[in-house]
């Protein structure tokens, strides 16, 4: 065993200069956790949205309103038909109800909320007005760690944080390497180029190992987010995904020769991958006709599998096609890297 | 005859926008085992090129070299890589990293070599070795990147312009470090625009100057080839405070002078025996009734043969370098 070994030298560098700039560790780390958090906070259930309903006033407002304020689950004010219809409007109602000849209802049928409102108003009013019933019926309410939003953010966060370090952690060191003139020393060197590539890709899966830790951890601990799936599974396929964005990093970085340059192009690459891949909401909410583009992100694959595994239990031989997809990205990325990278 | 380092009719062309520059024109260098050799010449004259075509990391546009009696390709450019130490113009190595720590990931890649701590206290950096290389002075940023160079052991080590920008304090203690080389029988490549650097440090110098060798040989030889030793300024003192009014030629004529020259508002003569030029021209000062203003000898140095040779100073920055 020689005494100095390049790929030891190589790695301990990366990983010494990574750990000595408190700047790198928080935006690799200490951003993403706080994200995670904040999201967390901000999207965990909420108690049962009540229903803003105006009621436009007529001799049998009052009415209404009682029969409304009994069954609960509303809040009803009666107000001059004029100022019902624009806050209407203003989407600070979701409904109006004017009692004429026969129930009215002014309501957005676009709108969510407002469709909703429309069925629930009728159910209670018909109800309260001696609509019986043709069939008893029973609810069961079931809101499970599982089926939350912050189950689905969870893995989507893993994966873009999994992404941006790659990208950030291969492209901007290789880039602020070539600018200080120092691939160029290291060229110069008997240094071989694969066992600096080796220390390059090895630093990042040591670093995807945190990374790892922090968020899934944050959604377990925090969140009471549940782990369906194996472990080892799980850090499979963050290596994998690590691996792939490093070779797409190395590829950004294959030319560029100023730091601007750099972080432009990271963004080019990053920004469809934040909108489609499924991040913080489903990627199959977009048209079928984007479906293709959107299932060929490296991105949108490495966030299905996370998801797969951690929310449905899935194994990683449910997840071959996705890793494939996956590998195919590293893979070409880093032939295409190899061939264009210069080292000056 | 073995050449640790040898190029004939080296051409590089850099197509820079339809216009072609070419920043070597045609050099033939031979560097000696075990000498200091060192290419003299304005910025921009092409003595980096040279170099780092020497070096492997530029590829000459014709011509060819020669390194430790190998060519780079293949097989050979690793063997040469192994054997030769580096020092780019500017390079700006890890921050975040100690001293000992740049030196040890620089020592791995060769197969054989000094250790770190040994080559830490050949550039006196060992109170330094636990420094980060970012919080080190230009001085010994300097110092540290000529050990990343030695720390191969090299048979040959090239400098390109390591004292650039230094103080003359950490001027002096690079050039230790070099003149060690040459007393270990290891050859040394440098460049330079510093004469006295070049004066000092040299056994041979080739003066560059658009990309061609103007001059090779000793620095003593040079010297001597522009005849004469010494260098005799003055300044005349003019009624009307105007600057030369008699022509340098008037001076030519003066015993043991080799070379007459107008040179900024004064004088400069090229003298082999100033104890007889310096009496000839007070006597023909007083018999023409100029007065003078300043007058110094000193030693001739390479500045007058680059000067002699061009017609400029080394350091003039409005050289029209292409």
């Amino acid at each position: 065993m020689k005494k100095y070994h390049p790929i030891k030298e190589l790695l301990l560098g990366r990983m010494r200069t990574f750990y000595r700039e408190p700047e790198a560790i928080f935006w690799t780390y200490g951003f993403p956790l706080i994200l995670t958090i904040l999201l967390g906070i901000a999207f965990r259930n909420r108690p049962q949205e009540v229903i803003d309903v105006d009621i436009a006033d007529g001799p049998a407002a009052a009415g209404i309103k009682s029969h409304l304020d009994d069954a609960g689950g509303f809040v009803a004010h009666v107000r001059p038909t004029a100022e019902c219809t624009e806050r209407l409007r203003l989407g600070k109602s979701a409904i109006v109800v004017e009692r004429g000849d026969k129930l009215e209802y002014a309501f957005d049928p676009t709108r969510p909320d407002s469709a909703l409102a429309r069925a629930r108003l009728d159910d209670v009013l018909q109800r309260a007005l001696g609509r019986a019933d043709a069939v008893a019926t029973a609810d069961r309410e079931i809101t499970e760690p599982g089926a939350r939003y912050i189950d689905f953010l969870v893995p989507g966060l893993l994966g873009m944080n999994l992404m941006g370090g790659g990208l950030w952690g291969i492209g901007f060191v290789v880039t602020d390497m070539r600018v200080r003139n120092l691939l160029r020393r290291l060229v110069a060197t008997p240094m071989r180029k694969p066992h600096f590539l080796l220390a390059l890709i090895g630093g990042r899966l040591v670093f995807t190992i945190p990374e790892l830790l922090f968020i899934l951890g944050a959604g377990v601990f925090l969140f009471d987010v549940r782990v369906s799936g194996g472990w080892l599974a799980i850090v499979v396929i963050a290596f994998v995904g690590s691996v792939s964005f490093a070779g797409l990093g190395l590829l950004i970085a294959s030319r560029a020769k100023r730091i601007e340059t750099i972080s432009g192009l990271m963004n080019l690459v990053m920004l469809p991958m934040w909108l489609f891949s499924g991040i913080f909401f489903s990627s199959e909410k977009f048209p079928d006709a984007f479906q293709p583009f959107i299932q060929a992100l490296p991105l949108t694959q490495l966030n299905d599998a996370l998801r797969s595994i951690i929310l449905e239990g899935g194994t990683l031989a449910d997840q071959a096609m996705r890793l494939l997809i996956l590998m195919a990205w590293g893979g070409l990325s880093f032939l295409l890297a190899l061939k264009w990278f210069r080292w000056t | 005859m073995a050449f640790a380092a040898y190029c004939r009719d080296l051409y590089k062309r850099y197509d820079a926008r339809k216009k072609a520059v070419d920043a070597v024109n045609g050099i033939t260098l031979e560097v000696h085992e075990g000498e200091c050799f060192g290419l003299l010449g304005p910025n921009g004259a092409g003595k980096t090129t040279t170099v780092e075509i020497f070096e492997g990391l530029l590829t000459q546009t014709s011509g060819h070299v020669e390194v430790l009696g190998r060519q780079w390709s293949g097989r050979d450019a690793d063997e040469i890589r192994q054997r030769i130490g580096i020092s780019l113009q500017d390079t700006k190595l890890n921050d975040k990293l100690t001293v000992l720590e740049t030196l040890t990931l620089f020592r791995s890649f060769y197969r054989t070599g000094r250790e770190p701590e040994s080559t830490i206290d050949m550039v006196s950096l060992d109170e330094k070795a636990n420094a980060f290389v970012g919080k080190l002075s230009g001085g010994q940023k300097q110092r540290l990147a000529v050990a990343c160079a030695l720390v191969g052991d090299p048979e040959l080590l090239f400098l390109d312009e390591p004292t650039t920008g230094l103080d003359p304090q950490s001027r002096r203690e690079l050039w230790d470090i070099i003149r060690e080389q040459r007393d270990r029988a290891r050859t040394t490549l440098i460049t330079t625009h510093y004469m006295d650097e070049a004066q000092r440090l040299c056994d041979r110098v080739a003066v560059v100057d658009h990309g061609k060798v103007i001059a090779l040989g000793s620095p003593d030889e040079l010297i001597r080839q522009i005849g004469g030793e010494h260098v005799i300024e003055f300044d005349l003192i003019h009624s009307d405070g105007q600057g030369s009014v008699v022509g340098a030629d008037l001076f030519q004529g003066l015993p043991s002078v080799n070379a007459a020259r107008a040179e900024g508002g004064g004088y400069s003569l090229t003298v082999s025996e100033p104890h007889r030029a310096l009496p000839a021209l007070i006597t023909l000062l007083q018999s023409r009734q100029l007065e003078l203003g300043r007058l110094a000898t000193r030693h001739v140095s390479l500045e007058d043969v680059f000067v002699t040779l061009t017609g400029r100073h080394l350091r003039d920055e409005e050289i029209s370098s292409n």
